[in-house]
């Protein structure tokens, strides 16, 4: 059981967040999405596994290398 | 006319500060927290600060612009582009408070923000059209629509525009789908549930007429633009003369739409944007109500200066005589942006030198040492080169976007250069596809 943290590629804000804790991922699953710049940049699971935290809520301002995500394989 | 609300920020502020200064009426700027240290609050007359930094909390917050617009006793507001500009609510709001709204009126805004409506107005005046359909309330009603019209289809939200929640549909059993999904975009980004069908044309050209009209029953056109290069609907790479099309039918088309518009009784400046067939084509995409980002394109080739005419016609100065079009422009959209990933990039301008050439008009928002946020759009700056050859406005396009400097974000600037140097570019071969098919996405 390994962590694995996602982190946010772009600063931004969250605009929808699909996915809570405890849910199943599979590697690509759209978790969240950011917004930035006018443009909606969704966020992927990077594995399969479980989704043990969600570390911002809508609205939430983000900054670039930010942990939005953990996901426990 | 002595004093106008500039409700806008970055490129077009600026833009519109200038000529405003130029006829000698005052302006009031505004702007956000996130904007503070922009270089068009010090050119402005004047500046008040908006709470926030969101748009919905400052340059969409019609209240405080309105309060702002009272409290400096100004008379006329200026939305720009984007935010408020075709919001026939605001418009109204502003009409309500004694102030002139520097743009068509409210009815207009209104009728060609739905666009259902739009579609019906323009083909009432005998403007081409591409089969489509009115307002589906229902599958059944969209697959008779679609039956009739013809896969594959385009569903599209009424309320839409610039792309939002437009899907291609190619067969029956995928319909249902994108009926529901463009109603759910109405809904959270319009706040309308309409939703309609058009024909999907594959591989079209975009070109887009500029009209001004009086609200008197005239109108003039300033010829076309053609806004082909895009990549997932943003416009990259505008041009006029549009290339590859014969002079005498781009003027067929242009007459066409300015009698439309002086049928309708249209006033202020518009946009009406078309769509091209490989074969040659045209039908009717939609109208924009406002001053289009891409205005530099025209005003070179023209020598208007489209922002005081928008402003003579608000205070009843009447339409200019139909000017010639003169050489090729050509403009290019920098963007902050990882052009490989498509993200956009935040970050200080450490370096920032637009080139200062002859023949090469830059209009930005920026300065150096400012900051790129997130809150707004990626534009960092129009770079718009003339020439009295197609070939020559893009030598020296290429150029400029060589010597501008910028350090601190990511731009797309070699992205624009690789299409500007392409083959299918230069022989003026361009269409919606043109950049997937550059970047191998196709």
């Amino acid at each position: 059981m390994a962590k694995h943290e996602i982190e946010s590629e772009v600063s931004g804000n969250v605009w929808k967040v699909l996915l809570s804790a405890g849910a199943n991922v599979s590697e690509g699953d759209v978790i969240m999405i950011l917004e930035s710049m006018k443009m909606e940049i969704p966020v992927e699971a990077s594995c399969d596994g479980v989704l043990q935290q969600v570390c911002v809520q809508p609205e939430d301002q983000v900054e670039e290398d930010q942990v939005l995500a953990v996901i426990e394989d | 006319m002595q004093k106008i609300v500039v409700a806008n920020r970055g490129a077009i502020a600026r833009r519109i500060i200038r000529t405003c200064a130029e006829m000698g009426i005052q302006t009031v700027a505004v702007y956000s927290e996130a904007d503070a240290g922009a270089p068009y609050l010090a050119e402005a007359s004047e500046a008040y600060p908006l709470a926030g930094v969101q748009p919905v909390d400052t340059y969409l917050n019609q209240d405080a612009l309105l309060a702002v617009a009272q409290n400096c006793r100004a008379d006329a507001v200026h939305p720009g582009y984007g935010f408020l500009a075709e919001n026939a609510g605001f418009a109204q709001k502003v009409i309500d408070n004694s102030l002139t709204f520097i743009g068509p009126a409210p009815r207009w805004l209104a009728a060609m923000g739905d666009k259902v409506s739009a579609r019906a107005l323009l083909a009432e005046r005998g403007f081409p059209m591409f089969a489509g359909s009115d307002e589906v309330r229902d599958a059944q009603s969209a697959a008779a629509a679609a039956e009739k019209i013809g896969f594959p289809v385009m569903v599209k939200p009424s309320g839409g525009g610039g792309g939002m929640g437009m899907q291609i549909v190619r067969e029956a059993a995928h319909l249902e789908d994108a009926v529901m999904r463009a109603r759910a975009i109405g809904v959270s980004a319009f706040d309308q549930a309409g939703v309609y069908l058009e024909k999907y044309i594959e591989q079209p050209r975009h070109i887009e007429f500029q009209i001004l009209g009086d609200g008197q029953g005239h109108a003039i056109h300033l010829y076309e633009r053609d806004c082909s290069v895009q990549r997932r609907n943003q416009k990259l790479i505008e041009e006029s003369p549009a290339p590859g099309l014969a002079p005498d039918r781009l003027e067929r088309e242009a007459a066409k739409s300015a009698e439309a518009c002086a049928g309708l009784g249209y006033d202020n400046i518009g946009t009406l944007e078309t769509l091209f067939t490989p074969a040659g084509d045209m039908g009717f995409l939609e109208m924009n109500t406002r001053i289009q980002v891409e205005h530099g394109v025209t005003e070179s080739v023209t020598g208007c200066d489209l922002v005081a005419l928008q402003i003579g016609l608000a205070r009843g100065d009447g339409l200019p005589t139909q000017p010639e079009r003169k050489g090729f422009a050509v403009e290019a959209r920098l963007y902050a942006e990882d052009s490989e990933s498509m993200l956009p990039s935040t970050g200080r301008l450490s370096v920032f030198r637009p080139p200062r050439m002859f023949g090469v008009r830059v209009e930005t928002g920026y300065v150096q040492g400012q900051v790129v946020t997130p809150f707004y759009d990626a534009m960092l700056a129009k770079i718009i080169a003339h020439g009295q050859t197609r070939e020559l406005a893009i030598g020296r396009l290429c150029v400029a976007l060589q010597a501008f400097a910028v350090e601190g974000v990511k731009t797309n600037a070699t992205l624009l250069r690789r299409i500007l140097q392409s083959a299918d570019f230069l022989a003026g071969r361009v269409d919606t596809g043109i950049v997937d098919r550059l970047m191998g996405e196709r």
